[in-house]
C-alpha cells in the first residue's frame, strides 16, 4: 500500500478525468446558485403542463432503479445463501447507498421547498399518496443502507466492538432492505397510475408497480456487472484475491439470473399489453418506439445474456449488462417524460434545459467521486486483514 | 346428526355468507359530502365576455393581467390557468358558431390532487371546495401530475416560497354567505350555483326541455368520480376542450390496489425471505452433515480394511512361524544324533 500511496502522490492532479470532473462541478455550482436565487423557472424547462422533468425522470426514477444492485446482491448472498457472491456485496451496497443519498440530494433541487422534505413524515402524513410511501421507504432504506455500509467504515476507523454488533444485524437488515426495496421500487411505477389520461396506453397499466419492481431486479443485476466492469481497471490495485477470483463467477451467475428475469419481465409486459388490448397502438409512432424499447432493450439483452452464459463469454455478458442499464434508463424516461403528456401538441411537450442536464451530470459526478474516495480508503474491494473470515 | 340440526346449520351458513356480501358491497362506493355545493356551466349561454375572469382576479386579489379583461383577442389562442390566473375562458369553433368554455378547478368529489399529496396540503371541504394549505406544501408538484384537468399551477419563478395556485371556489366568500365571484358577475347566467343535487336536477331539466339544444350528458356528474363543477354543452365535449376519455373511476380508486399491496408485502416478504434463508441454511447443513457422514464412512471403511489386512498379515506370520519351528526342531534332532555316532566311533577306537 505504501508504494501505491507514493505513486498516487506523484501523479499530476490534471488527469483528463479530474479536468472533466472539475468542469462539471464548477458548472453545477453555478447552476445551483441560479436555481436558488431565481427559482425553478430560471434553470428548467418545467411549466404548468410539465411539472416533472429530467430531475425526476433521471435522478429519481433511474437513480433508484440503478441502485437496486444493493438489495439484489445482499439478498443473493445472505438470504439465498450464495456465498460466492460475498465479495460483490460491499461495492453494491456502497453504490446503492450513494445512489439513494444522491436521489435525496437531487430532490433538494427539484422540490420547491427542499427544507420541507421531512414534512410528509413528521408534520402531516398524506397516507393516501403513493409518494408518501416512496418517501417513507427511501428514508428507511437509506438508513438500512448506511448501517449495511458501516462495517467497512468501522473497520477503517478501527471500532471493533461496534463493528461486531453491526455485522450481527446483516441478515435482518437484508430482509428489511428487500421488503423496503420491493415497496418503493414498485411504488415509483404506481405514481403514474393516478394519471391514466396523461400516460400513453402502451406504457400505462395497472401492472406498472409490478413492471417497475421486476425491472429493478434486472437493473440491479446488470448494474452490478456494469459497475464491476467499470471499476475493474481503475480499481484493480485495490481488489484482493477473493474479489478477483470470484469476479468471473459473479458475472456468469448474475448474467444467468438477469437473462431469466428479463425474459420474465418481457413476458409480463406482453401480458399487460394483451390484458388492456393495446395491440393496435403498435402500428403508431409511439408503438414503434415501444417496440424498440421492448425488443432492443429487453428481449435482446436477455438473449445476449443467455448466449454469454452458455458460451462463458464474459465480454458478451458485459455488453448485455450495458444494454440493460441503458434500457432501464430508456424505460424510465419513456414513462416519466416521453409517453407522459402524449396528448399535448409537440410545442407544449417538455424537453430538458441545459441547467437540468448540468445538475444531473453534477449529481452523477459527485457520486463517482464519492465512490472513488471511499473505495480507496475503506475495505470495499478487499477484506481488512484484521477481520478476515469474521462474517 | 339430526336432519333438522343439519338443515338449520346449512341455513345459518347461507345467511352468514349473504350478510358480509352486502356489507362489503356497500363499503365500496363513496358519495359526495351531503352539503356539497356545485356550479353548473352552460356553454350555450356563455358569450366569452371574460367578466368572470375579471371578477375572479379582483375578489382573489391576483396580479394584474398583461392586457385588460375587455381585450377579447386573447380568446384567439388557447389558454390555461396558471400561477396568476384562477380561471380562463377559451373559444372553440362549434358546428355553426363559436363556443366559449370557462376553465377552472372542477373541485372533484374525490380530488386527485388531494389523493396525490403526500403532505395533505389539499383537502376536500364539506362545502365542496378543494382547499390548499401553503404552510405544509413541499413543492413536489405531484398534484399537477395527478390532476386530470390540468388545473394546479406552480410559481416557478419564486425561489424560496413557491406555492401551488388554483381556484378555491371563493371559500372565504362562501363562508360569508356570498356567491363565488365569477358566478355573481356572469351577465348571461351561464353559471348556476347551488347544492350539487339541485344543480344536477336543473341540468337534467334543461336537457329534457331543450333536447335539440343540448348534448344529453352532464359533464362532471361522474367523470373521475364526479366533480362539483359541471358542464352542459350543445357541442360534443371533446370538441370544446373537455376530454371524454377520463372514465368514471376516481383517483383513490385507481391507486387503491397499489396501496393495498403495501401491507401484503410488509407481512409476507419477511416470511418468504426468512423461509428461503432457513431452507438454504438447512440445505447447507444437510450438505455439511452428508460430508461429515461420508468422511466418517470412508474412515470406517478404511479402518476395516486395515484391520483385515492386519489379520491376514498376522495369519500369514503365524503359518510362517510354525514352519520355521518345524525346521528348527528337525535341525536340532539331527544335531543330537550326530554326537552319538562320534562317541561310538571313539569307543571302538579305544
Amino acid at each position: 500500500m505504501a508504494v501505491h500511496t507514493t505513486t498516487a502522490e506523484k501523479q499530476s492532479l490534471f488527469t483528463p478525468f479530474n479536468i472533466i470532473a472539475g468542469i462539471i462541478l464548477v458548472a453545477g455550482l453555478i447552476v445551483t446558485v441560479m436555481r436558488f436565487t431565481g427559482g425553478l423557472g430560471a434553470v428548467t424547462n418545467l411549466d404548468q403542463n410539465n411539472p416533472w422533468g429530467i430531475w425526476i425522470g433521471f435522478d429519481l426514477m433511474c437513480g433508484v432503479a440503478l441502485a437496486a444492485g444493493g438489495y439484489t446482491t445482499s439478498a443473493a448472498c445472505y438470504v439465498f445463501g450464495l456465498k460466492k457472491y460475498h465479495a460483490a456485496v460491499r461495492p453494491a451496497i456502497l453504490t446503492a447507498f450513494l445512489g439513494y443519498a444522491l436521489v435525496v440530494f437531487a430532490l433538494g433541487y427539484d422540490v420547491g421547498r427542499p427544507w420541507r422534505l421531512p414534512y410528509p413524515l413528521f408534520v402531516q402524513q398524506g397516507t393516501t399518496s403513493l409518494l408518501f410511501e416512496v418517501g417513507l421507504c427511501v428514508m428507511l432504506y437509506l438508513t438500512v443502507l448506511f448501517i449495511e455500509f458501516s462495517p467497512a467504515m468501522l473497520e477503517w476507523l478501527g471500532f471493533k466492538k461496534i463493528r461486531k454488533t453491526v455485522v450481527k444485524l446483516t441478515l435482518l437488515l437484508t430482509i428489511f432492505g428487500v421488503v423496503l426495496s420491493t415497496l418503493h421500487q414498485s411504488s415509483l411505477g404506481a405514481l403514474f397510475i393516478i394519471a391514466p389520461s396523461k400516460l400513453h396506453p402502451l406504457w400505462y397499466s395497472q401492472y406498472l408497480p409490478v413492471f417497475f419492481f421486476v425491472s429493478s431486479i434486472c437493473a440491479g443485476l446488470s448494474m452490478v456487472i456494469f459497475e464491476g466492469t467499470l471499476s475493474h481497471k481503475p480499481m484493480h490495485h485495490l481488489m484482493d484475491e477473493e474479489y478477483l477470483n470470484n469476479h468471473d463467477g459473479l458475472i456468469l451467475g448474475f448474467g444467468k439470473a438477469a437473462s431469466l428475469v428479463l425474459f420474465g419481465y418481457f413476458s409480463i409486459k406482453v401480458i399487460g399489453l394483451a390484458y388492456d388490448n393495446n395491440w393496435h397502438y403498435l402500428t403508431t409512432g409511439f408503438g414503434a418506439w415501444y417496440l424498440v424499447e421492448m425488443l432492443g432493450f429487453v428481449a435482446l439483452p436477455s438473449f445476449l445474456y443467455a448466449i454469454g452464459v452458455r458460451d462463458r463469454n464474459i465480454p458478451v455478458i458485459k455488453w448485455a449488462a450495458g444494454l440493460t442499464v441503458l434500457g432501464i434508463i430508456v424505460n424510465r424516461f419513456n414513462i416519466s417524460m416521453v409517453a407522459f403528456n402524449y396528448h399535448l401538441p409537440s410545442a407544449e411537450r417538455y424537453f430538458p434545459s441545459w441547467g437540468e442536464i448540468t445538475i444531473s451530470l453534477f449529481v452523477v459526478t459527485i457520486g463517482v467521486l464519492a465512490f472513488r474516495f471511499i473505495s480507496t480508503r475503506m475495505p470495499i474491494f478487499n477484506e481488512h486483514p484484521e477481520y478476515k473470515n469474521e462474517h | 346428526m339430526l336432519r333438522r340440526t343439519f338443515l338449520g346449520l346449512l341455513g345459518a351458513a347461507g345467511a352468514s355468507v349473504a350478510l358480509p356480501m352486502s356489507a362489503r358491497a356497500g363499503g365500496k362506493s363513496f358519495g359526495p359530502h351531503p352539503d356539497t355545493l356545485a356550479v353548473l356551466f352552460d356553454a350555450t349561454r356563455c358569450i366569452g365576455c371574460r367578466k368572470c375572469e375579471q371578477a375572479c382576479n379582483e375578489v382573489n386579489q391576483l396580479p394584474a393581467p398583461d392586457s385588460t379583461f375587455d381585450d377579447l383577442t386573447v380568446l384567439d389562442t388557447k389558454r390555461r390557468t396558471d400561477e396568476k390566473t384562477y380561471t380562463v375562458v377559451n373559444k372553440f369553433q362549434g358546428t355553426s358558431a363559436p363556443v366559449f368554455v370557462k376553465k377552472q378547478c372542477n373541485h372533484c368529489l374525490e380530488p386527485a390532487c388531494a389523493s396525490a399529496c403526500f403532505v395533505k396540503a389539499f383537502k376536500k371541504e364539506p362545502n365542496g371546495a378543494v382547499s390548499y394549505d401553503a404552510s405544509v406544501c413541499v413543492g413536489c408538484r405531484y398534484c399537477m401530475i395527478a390532476c386530470p384537468f390540468e388545473i394546479p399551477a406552480y410559481e416557478y419563478d419564486e425561489p424560496l416560497t413557491p406555492r401551488v395556485m388554483k381556484c378555491t371556489l371563493c371559500a372565504p366568500r362562501l363562508a360569508e354567505g356570498k356567491l363565488p365571484g365569477c358566478v355573481e358577475q356572469c351577465p348571461k347566467e351561464a353559471l348556476t350555483f347551488g347544492p350539487r343535487d339541485e344543480i344536477i336536477k336543473i341540468a337534467r331539466a334543461r336537457i329534457a326541455a331543450y333536447p335539440d339544444r343540448y348534448v344529453d350528458h352532464i359533464y362532471g356528474e361522474r367523470e373521475m368520480g364526479g366533480t362539483s363543477w359541471m358542464y352542459l354543452s350543445g357541442e360534443p365535449f371533446s370538441n370544446i376542450g373537455l376530454r371524454e376519455d377520463l372514465g368514471t373511476a376516481s383517483a383513490p380508486e385507481l391507486t387503491a390496489g397499489a396501496l393495498a399491496a403495501v401491507p401484503i408485502v410488509v407481512g409476507m416478504w419477511p416470511v418468504l425471505l426468512g423461509g428461503i434463508y432457513v431452507v438454504s441454511k438447512r440445505k447447507d447443513k444437510i450438505a455439511n452433515d452428508e460430508r461429515v457422514a461420508a468422511v466418517k464412512d470412508a474412515l470406517t471403511r478404511a479402518g476395516e480394511e486395515a484391520e483385515k489386512k492386519l489379520h491376514d498379515a498376522l495369519s500369514k506370520a503365524e503359518v510362517a512361524n510354525k514352519r520355521r519351528i518345524e525346521v528348527e526342531v528337525k535341525k536340532a534332532v539331527e544335531e543330537a544324533l550326530t554326537p552319538k555316532e562320534d562317541a561310538e566311533t571313539g569307543e571302538e577306537e579305544s
